[in-house]
């Protein structure tokens, strides 16, 4: 059983955003970039599932060309090979699950595993979006992956608790943050990491056409709260709820 | 332009949240409701008598029971031959389907939009929250989710639509559901609710969470929301968690208690209208959002604050 991973590279998740005076985007010249948290839940699922008799994982990033060191990440946490689809202009989800649709029919995984959304675009749309042109079932916001003959149950959060859905393979999971918790790359297994394949492409070896179907007009920053105060005790709280008329 | 906006329900009600796609959609133009399910003339009857809505489709089948998306998507699909626009809530559900629907229609979905600027230009957040886009889509159709917090809730009465039966489009054969586990809540929903008292990791454990939040949330009649810190300590469940990776809720007082106030929570909960933080670190980033702040410790301040409300 073959495993796909597509993993993205995003601004690390610990720093603020800062939005460019401009207002074209975000400011992205000297920060730290990561591999998308959800991502990395992704790669480690999918090791956790070569742990139980998965053959071979396959981790692919489309991007700026540094979107190769996040493929090493994912190597070097267990990945068996990565493929680089190199993109100068940013890719769209829509434009992500074609060239993805299009590695799935060559290499012919049977599950392929994606965070729920990238905390950069926020958009969670790339794993529905590739499991509808696959015409293959879908698991999204996964917090439990069980595979079984044919099918795998997956686990998923939803409004109000969890539900679980029975999926026939070949499927699509998407993962939410309970799935696991990923490891951490070992020093060996990153220098190992660095002779494990990686194939370099790009979008027009899929003859998939990725023009942007939004234009991004402007970037701003979200309107800032007005200072608050601070309160001395209980009292004054008690007061301030009863003349917001929240209390009584 | 004619809108068809997915109706959330749970099979017996409309939800709350449909009512804010209805009112991002009539902002596009003529409203149509898809009412998918089974046994739902309830729902329907129900959806109906939105204020503006015109006609409401009505898929009645078992394919459409639990609102699988491979079910569902095609149903969407087949209807978007005489839409111009779908338009789902940011509910789980319609976070699901909307992108299936528009990789079948060949166009890129606009996410969680917080405004309606023209027929084809919408602002999103991104980053968390840190910066707010304005998009312009090229697409003839449109495939939109609708953050709810950011729209008045449509009227749930005065409206006349006319109910109309959709033939099924079946079983895709791909996915079955195969069981869920709802939480039992007795508050006020939190995407919905007025008030909400939030715990964070600093409660220290499960117990105590109950011990503290509940009768305070109790007491104001509010909805219990928490950190990921608490939800990843166990300390409350899955489906409380405010923040980026879980509800964005907009109420009109926000309790944050033993939260210190990490991007990702603010991302979940800065459009409150009013902010009260009580965190015994005076540092801590949360008391940059909040309106009233209380340092101090939460163990002595929770149950003199409730027992003086």
């Amino acid at each position: 059983m073959k495993v796909l991973v597509p993993v993205k590279r995003v601004l690390d998740y610990n720093v603020k955003p800062r939005v460019k005076a401009d207002g074209t985007g975000i400011d992205l010249a000297n920060v730290k970039m990561s591999m998308n948290p959800f991502d990395e839940i992704a790669v480690e699922e999918a090791i956790r599932l070569k742990e139980k008799g998965v053959t071979e994982i396959v981790v692919v990033s489309i991007g700026e060309p540094k979107s190769q060191e996040t493929l090493r990440t994912a190597l070097a946490m267990g990945a068996d090979r990565a493929i680089l689809v190199t993109s100068e202009t940013k890719v769209e989800p829509l434009g992500v699950a074609k060239i993805l649709a299009k590695i799935v029919e060559e290499e012919k995984p049977d599950l392929v595993i994606l965070g729920k959304q990238a905390i950069d675009d926020d958009n969670n749309q790339t794993g529905q979006m590739l499991a509808g042109l696959l015409g293959w079932g879908q698991g999204t916001f996964a917090s439990k992956v069980e595979i079984a003959d044919g099918s795998v149950n997956v686990t998923r959060e939803v409004d109000g608790g969890a539900e679980t859905d029975t999926l026939k393979l070949p499927a699509i999971i998407t993962t939410d943050l309970r799935l696991n918790e990923p490891r951490y790359a070992s020093l060996p297994n990153i220098m190992k990491a660095k002779s494990k394949p990686l194939a370099q492409k790009t979008p027009a070896d899929f003859g998939v056409d990725v023009t942007p179907r939004l234009t991004t007009l402007k970037v701003v920053e979200p309107a800032k709260r007005t200072a608050g105060i601070k309160i001395a005790d209980v009292d004054a709280l008690v007061d301030k709820l009863k003349s917001m008329g929240v209390a009584k | 332009m004619k809108t068809l906006v997915w109706v959330e329900h749970d099979g017996t009600a409309v939800k709350d949240a449909t009512l804010s796609a209805v009112t991002a959609a009539s902002k596009l133009g003529e409203v149509h409701l898809l009412v998918a399910g089974q046994g739902v003339d309830a729902v329907a009857a129900e959806a109906a008598k939105i204020a503006g809505v015109g006609k409401v489709h009505v898929a009645d089948d078992a394919a459409f029971a639990h609102a699988l998306a491979e079910n569902v998507a095609p149903l969407v699909a087949e209807l978007m031959g005489h839409h111009d626009a779908f338009v789902a809530p940011s509910t789980t559900n319609g976070k699901n389907i909307a992108p299936r629907v528009a990789a079948l229609l060949d166009v890129m979905q606009i996410s969680d939009i917080l405004s309606v600027e023209s027929e084809d230009t919408f602002t999103r957040p991104i980053y968390a929250g840190n910066a707010i886009a304005t998009v312009q889509s090229s697409d003839a159709k449109k495939v939109i989710t609708v953050r709810g917090t950011a729209f008045d809730k449509a009227a749930t009465e005065g409206g006349s639509g006319e109910i109309a039966a959709v033939a099924s489009t079946g079983d895709a054969g791909l996915s079955t559901f195969a069981g869920a586990e709802i939480a039992k809540n007795e508050r006020p929903e939190l995407t919905s609710a007025k008030i909400i008292v939030s715990g964070g990791r600093a409660l220290g454990s499960g117990d105590k969470f109950h011990e503290l939040i509940d009768p305070l949330a109790d007491k104001l009649g509010a909805g219990v929301g928490a950190s990921r810190a608490a939800v990843d300590a166990g300390y409350a469940p899955n489906d409380y968690q405010v923040g980026q990776t879980g509800k964005i809720v907009a109420p009109e007082v926000y309790v944050a208690v033993g939260i210190s106030g990490a991007i990702q929570h603010l991302a979940g909960m800065k459009d409150s209208k009013t902010i009260i933080a009580i965190n015994k670190d005076e540092d801590a980033p949360i008391f940059q959002v909040a309106d009233i702040g209380l340092v101090g410790d939460l163990f002595k301040i929770v149950p003199e604050l409730t027992e003086k409300l």
